[in-house]
C-alpha cells in the first residue's frame, strides 16, 4: 500500500557540490525526489548523473567535510537530515533507513563470520539478547530463501556466492524494519537469473512490511518491472518523473527518449545501434540552461533558459523540457 | 598453502642460508691480511709455537677442507672458539643474547604502543595537519642516527638532569639476579628482588626509548599504510550505512584487519631491532650481542663474527617463518575452510 | 599517457607531464620540505670553502674544546679545529658516499637484474636463489666484516656498502624486467630479431627505471646513516678525516662536558638523512598507483 500523504523521503531542490583540487564539482543541481510510504521508486540515469549521490544523502553517508550543500532540504520521515548531528544520524542509519550497495563481494568484512557481522548490527539497534538476535538473524536469512541459515551464520563471506551475500545484506537491511531501503545498483553485479530472484525477494518482503524502496539503477528493464514511479536524472538534475508506465511508455524528455531508443531491443537485427551523441557535461562548471541542450537534436534558443519540471498531462508525469510545455498547450 | 608446505619451504631456505652465510663470512675472514695463528700466539712467540698453533687451529689444511670442517661444526653447534674471550663462540652468544632480546622487546613494545595509534590517526585524518606531523615524526625517527640519539639522551638525562643511569643493565652495586631466563626483568621478579627489578627498569628506559623511537616511525608508517587500504574497502561503507559509529568502525573493524598484514612487518622489525641494537648497545655499554660483535670486529675476532652472522641469519629466517605461520593462523581467508 | 579530450577547467592537463608533476609535488608539503632540506645540504656541499669559517684541518691548541661562540659557531675539537667548518666539509664526504653507494649498487644491480630477467630460464632461477640467500644475511654484519677485512677506511666502507646492496637492486630490476619482457612491444622487437642485449638497452632499461630510481632515492638516506655508523664504530673514516660519524665517535669521549662536539655533527646526519628520506617518500607516493585523489 502506498500512501502519498506520508513521505518517507523528501528531497527538495537539493544543490550539492564537492570541493576538489580542480575546483568544485557541481554534483547535484536542484533535484527533488519524493518517496512515499510503501512505494517503490526508481532513479535511472547514466554514470555521473548523481543518482547515487542523491540517494546517499538520504542517510548522509558522504564523507564529512567532503561536500557542501548549497541549497535545498532532505527530510527522512519528516526529520531534517541536513542539520541533524552525527550522533543522531548514527541512530538513523540501519534502523530507519537501510542501504544495499552494488558490490556484494566486498561489502562484508572478510575476516569476520556472517553471524558476527549480522548480530553486531542487530544488537546495535535493537535491545535483544544474543540468543534472540541470533534467532532473528536466522529468520531474516530464511525470509531471503537461504537454505540452512544456521550454517550460513557460521561461514565467512568468501565462502558464499555473490547472490548469497547480497541476500544476506538484504536480510540484514530489513532487521530493524526500516521505513526506507535504498538499493543502489543492488543487483548489477549479479548474474541475470540471480538478479531476478533477489529483486523479487526484496520486493516481496518490502510489500509485506510496508517498506518503501528507492531503486537506483541504469537498467531500464529492472526499473520497469520493479518501480511504481520513476525519476530520470541527468547531470545532477531530474529531467523527467512520473509513473513508470508513463515515463517509459510515453517519454516526454528528449533524454529519456534517447535512452529508450538506445536499447538494443529497439533496433532491428542488422541496424546500427543508436547512441546518444556527445558526452556528459563537465560538472566543474555551474549549470546554466538545460543540461541536455548540447546533445539534444531538438534544442533551440529557448533552451538557454533552464526549464522547470512541467506537467505533461497524465497524473504526476512531468518533464523538464520546453517541448513538453508545448505538448500540454 | 598449508602449514606443512610453508614450513618445508622455509627449512630448505634455512639450510641454504646457513650455508650461504658461513661461506660468505668464511671467505671474508680469509681475506684479512695477517695470520690468525700469530694473533693467538702473540708477537713474541717463536715460529714453532705459531706453527703448532696453526696446526691445532687447522689452518694448515687446504681451504675447502677448512670450510667443510667449519660447516660440519656448525651443524653440531660448534661455532669455534672466540679469539678474544677464548670461550666457545656459542657460549658467548648464549651469554649475551638475552640482554639484546630484552632490550629489543621492550623497544618494540614502546614503538608499537606509540606508533600504532599515531598510524591510525594519520590514516583517518589523511592529508590533514596531524597526518603531516605524524609522517614527519616517522621520517625523522628512521633518519635518526641511533648512536647520536643515545648520546644526546645520556647527556640530557644522566649528565644534566641526573635522573637516569648512563649505561649498563643494572646498578653495579646490586647483585645480578640469579639467571633463570637471562632477562633481568623476569629473573629479578623470580628472585623476589624489587630493588634489582627497579634498577633494571631504570636502566632500560633510555636505551629502549632510543631504539624504540627509531622504530616508531616504521610502525606508524606500516599501520598508516595498512589502515589506508582498509578504510577504502567497501565493508567500511557498509558498516557505516548500517549505523555503526565512525570510531567503532575504525577500531573494531578496520584496525584489526590492518594488523593482519602488519604482523609480518612487525615481525621483521624485531629482526631489525636486534641488529640495530648494535649501535645502541655500544653507546649505552649494554652487554648484549651488538656490543659483542662490534668488539669482535674491532679486534678482528673472526670466529666470533662468523658465529654471530650464522646465528643471526638463522634467527632471522626463523622469525620470518614464525611470522608467516602466525599470519596464516590469524587470517581466516587463508585458514578458514570449514 | 592517454591525452584528455580537451583542457580541464582549473587544473594542469595530462598532456604536460612536467606541469602535472610539479603540481603534485606542490600538493605534498612534506616532499617540498625534503627538497628544501636537500637543497640546503647541497649548497653547503657545493660552496663549502666559502661557507666554512676556518680551515677544517687547522690545529690551534690554544682553543681546545672551546664551547660554541661567535668565533667558533660549533665550538672546537680536542686539537682546536673549528667544528663548524669540519661539519661543513664533512657534508661532502657523507653526501658523496651516499651517491656512490646508490649509483654503484643501483647501476650494477640494474644491469645484472635486467639481464637475468630477460635471459630467464635456469640462469635466472639460480641467480635469484643466490640473491635471496645473500639478502638473508644481516647486511650490517657483512658490511662490517667486509670493511674490517679490507682495512678500515671510508672508501672501503663505501665499497662494502655498495657490494652488499647490489642483490637488492638485482631483484628489483629483475622483477621489472620480467613484467616488461611480456609487453607486446618487447615481444615485437624480439620477433624482429633484437638480441637480448639490445632489448635490455632500449626497452627494459628505460621502462624499468622508475621504481629503481624511487628505491635509489630512498636508499640515499640509509646509505648516509650507515656510513656514519661505520665511522662511529671505527670501520669507516679514520682520523683526522672530518667525517660526521667519526666526529660523533671522538666527541663521545668528551660527551659529558663538551656535548656540542657530538651534537652538531650528529644533527647534520639527522638533517641530511631526513631530507633525503622525505624526498624518497614523496617520490614513491607520486608514483604510487594506489593514490586516490578526489
Amino acid at each position: 500500500m502506498t500512501d502519498p500523504s506520508r513521505a518517507v523521503l523528501e528531497i527538495r531542490d537539493l544543490t550539492l557540490r564537492f570541493p576538489t583540487y580542480r575546483g568544485a564539482v557541481h554534483a547535484v543541481n536542484g533535484a527533488s525526489i519524493r518517496v512515499n510510504a510503501g512505494e517503490s521508486v526508481g532513479i535511472v540515469g547514466e554514470s555521473g548523473s548523481a543518482k547515487s549521490v542523491t540517494s546517499l544523502m538520504a542517510m548522509r553517508l558522504l564523507p564529512e567535510g567532503g561536500f557542501e550543500v548549497m541549497g535545498g532540504s532532505v527530510a527522512l520521515c519528516g526529520r531534517d537530515i541536513l542539520t541533524a548531528s552525527e550522533k543522531e544520524m548514527v541512530k538513523i542509519r540501519g534502523r530507519d533507513v537501510a542501504m544495499i550497495f552494488q558490490e556484494p563481494l566486498t561489502a562484508l568484512n572478510p575476516t569476520r563470520r556472517i553471524g558476527q557481522q549480522m548480530l553486531e548490527v542487530i544488537r546495535l539497534h535493537r535491545d535483544l539478547s544474543a540468543r534472540e538476535a541470533r534467532d532473528l538473524a536466522i529468520r531474516l536469512l530464511g525470509d531471503m530463501r537461504i537454505a540452512d541459515p544456521e550454517q550460513v551464520l557460521r561461514r565467512y563471506p568468501f565462502e558464499l556466492s555473490g547472490g548469497m551475500r547480497q541476500r544476506v545484506l538484504i536480510g540484514l537491511a530489513f532487521s530493524c524494519e526500516p521505513k526506507l531501503i535504498v538499493a543502489d545498483e543492488a543487483t548489477t553485479a549479479l548474474d541475470v537469473t540471480v538478479q531476478r530472484q533477489v529483486l523479487h525477494l526484496l520486493r516481496a518482503k518490502a510489500t509485506l512490511l510496508g517498506t518503501a524502496i528507492l531503486f537506483i539503477t541504469h537498467d531500464l528493464a529492472v526499473a520497469s518491472q520493479f518501480c511504481d514511479r520513476l525519476y530520470v536524472m541527468y547531470a545532477g538534475a531530474v529531467v523527467e518523473e512520473g509513473p513508470t508506465a508513463a515515463v517509459l511508455g510515453a517519454p516526454a524528455h528528449p533524454y529519456t527518449q534517447a535512452l529508450l531508443n538506445a536499447l538494443p531491443e529497439r533496433v532491428a537485427p542488422g541496424e546500427l545501434l543508436r547512441s546518444v551523441a556527445g558526452s556528459v557535461p563537465d560538472l566543474t562548471v555551474e549549470l546554466s540552461g538545460c543540461p541536455f541542450a548540447p546533445r539534444c537534436a531538438q534544442a533551440s534558443a529557448v533552451c538557454e533558459r533552464r526549464p522547470a519540471l512541467i506537467p505533461t498531462g497524465s497524473d504526476g508525469h512531468r518533464a523538464a523540457c520546453w517541448l513538453a510545455a508545448r505538448v500540454v498547450q | 598453502m598449508s602449514f606443512v608446505s610453508v614450513i618445508r619451504k622455509r627449512v630448505i631456505f634455512l639450510v641454504l642460508v646457513v650455508f650461504g652465510v658461513s661461506l660468505i663470512t668464511f671467505a671474508i675472514s680469509h681475506m684479512i691480511p695477517g695470520d690468525p695463528a700469530r694473533l693467538v700466539a702473540g708477537d713474541r712467540a717463536s715460529d714453532e709455537i705459531v706453527t703448532s698453533i696453526r696446526q691445532q687451529m687447522g689452518l694448515d689444511r687446504p681451504l675447502p677442507e677448512q670450510y667443510w670442517r667449519y660447516l660440519t661444526g656448525i651443524l653440531r653447534g660448534d661455532l669455534g672458539i672466540s679469539l678474544r674471550t677464548n670461550r666457545p663462540v656459542i657460549e658467548d652468544i648464549v651469554a649475551f643474547f638475552p640482554a639484546s632480546l630484552e632490550l629489543a622487546l621492550v623497544a618494540l613494545l614502546i614503538a608499537t604502543l606509540t606508533g600504532a595509534p599515531l598510524g591510525v590517526l594519520s590514516a583517518v585524518y589523511r592529508d590533514r595537519p596531524i597526518d603531516h606531523v605524524v609522517r614527519t615524526l616517522a621520517v625523522v625517527g628512521i633518519s635518526t642516527p641511533a648512536f647520536w640519539l643515545g648520546l644526546i639522551l645520556i647527556v640530557t638525562f644522566y649528565g644534566a638532569l641526573g635522573v637516569l643511569p648512563g649505561g649498563g643493565r643494572i646498578d653495579p652495586n646490586l647483585p645480578i639476579p640469579r639467571r633463570v631466563t637471562g632477562f633481568y626483568l623476569i629473573d629479578s621478579l623470580a628472585a623476589g628482588d624489587p630493588a634489582a627489578f627497579g634498577s633494571t627498569i631504570r636502566h632500560l628506559i633510555l636505551p629502549a626509548f632510543c631504539l624504540g623511537f627509531i622504530h616508531l616511525g616504521v610502525v606508524a608508517r606500516q599501520i598508516r599504510s595498512a589502515m589506508l587500504d582498509e578504510l577504502q574497502q567497501d565493508y567500511v561503507r557498509t558498516a557505516r550505512a548500517n549505523g555503526i559509529a565512525k570510531w567503532r568502525v575504525i577500531f573494531g573493524h578496520a584496525l584489526p584487519n590492518a594488523l593482519i598484514p602488519s604482523v609480518t612487518v612487525l615481525g621483521l622489525a624485531l629482526g631489525d631491532l636486534l641488529y640495530g641494537a648494535v649501535l645502541t648497545e655500544t653507546v649505552f655499554a649494554w652487554p648484549g650481542m651488538g656490543a659483542y660483535v662490534v668488539n669482535s670486529i674491532q679486534s678482528l675476532d673472526f670466529p666470533a663474527v662468523m658465529g654471530f652472522s650464522v646465528v643471526v641469519s638463522f634467527a632471522y629466517v626463523l622469525v620470518n617463518l614464525a611470522v608467516d605461520l602466525i599470519y596464516m593462523t590469524i587470517d581466516p581467508r587463508i585458514t578458514g575452510i570449514h | 599517457m592517454a591525452a584528455t579530450v580537451g583542457p580541464v577547467a582549473g587544473g594542469p592537463t595530462a598532456a604536460s607531464d612536467w606541469g602535472f608533476l610539479f603540481y603534485r609535488i606542490r600538493k605534498s608539503p612534506l616532499t617540498v620540505l625534503g627538497i628544501l632540506m636537500i637543497l640546503t645540504v647541497l649548497v653547503f656541499v657545493a660552496f663549502a670553502p666559502w661557507l666554512a669559517t676556518h680551515d677544517p684541518n687547522a690545529i690551534n691548541l690554544k682553543v681546545r674544546l672551546a664551547a660554541p661562540s661567535g668565533a667558533h659557531w660549533f665550538g672546537t675539537d680536542e686539537v682546536g679545529r673549528d667544528l663548524y667548518s669540519r661539519v661543513v666539509f664533512g657534508g661532502r664526504l657523507s653526501v658523496g658516499v651516499g651517491f656512490f653507494v646508490v649509483v654503484i649498487a643501483g647501476g650494477v644491480g640494474a644491469v645484472v637484474g635486467c639481464l637475468s630477467g630477460i635471459i630467464g630460464g635456469r640462469v635466472d632461477t639460480v641467480l635469484m636463489r643466490i640473491m635471496d640467500v645473500v639478502l638473508s644475511v644481516p647486511a650490517l654484519v657483512v658490511i662490517m666484516a667486509l670493511a674490517a677485512a679490507l682495512g678500515p677506511s671510508l672508501f672501503n666502507a663505501m665499497l662494502a656498502m655498495a657490494i652488499v646492496r647490489i642483490p637488492f637492486y638485482v631483484r628489483l630490476a629483475r622483477g621489472q624486467a620480467l613484467v616488461i619482457r611480456e609487453m607486446p612491444y618487447v615481444k615485437g622487437a624480439i620477433i624482429f630479431g633484437a638480441s637480448d642485449w639490445q632489448v635490455l638497452r632500449w626497452h627494459v632499461s628505460r621502462n624499468a627505471m622508475p621504481p629503481l630510481i624511487v628505491q635509489a632515492t630512498l636508499d640515499l638516506g640509509g646509505a648516509i646513516l650507515m656510513a656514519s655508523a661505520l665511522s662511529f664504530i671505527g670501520l669507516g673514516a679514520q682520523q683526522p678525516t672530518a667525517e660526521w660519524g667519526a666526529m660523533v665517535s671522538t666527541g663521545r669521549n668528551f660527551i659529558l662536558d663538551q656535548w656540542w662536539y657530538s651534537a652538531f655533527p650528529g644533527f647534520a646526519i639527522l638533517f641530511t638523512a631526513t631530507g633525503f628520506n622525505l624526498l624518497g617518500d614523496g617520490v614513491r607516493d607520486l608514483l604510487d598507483p594506489r593514490q586516490k585523489r578526489r
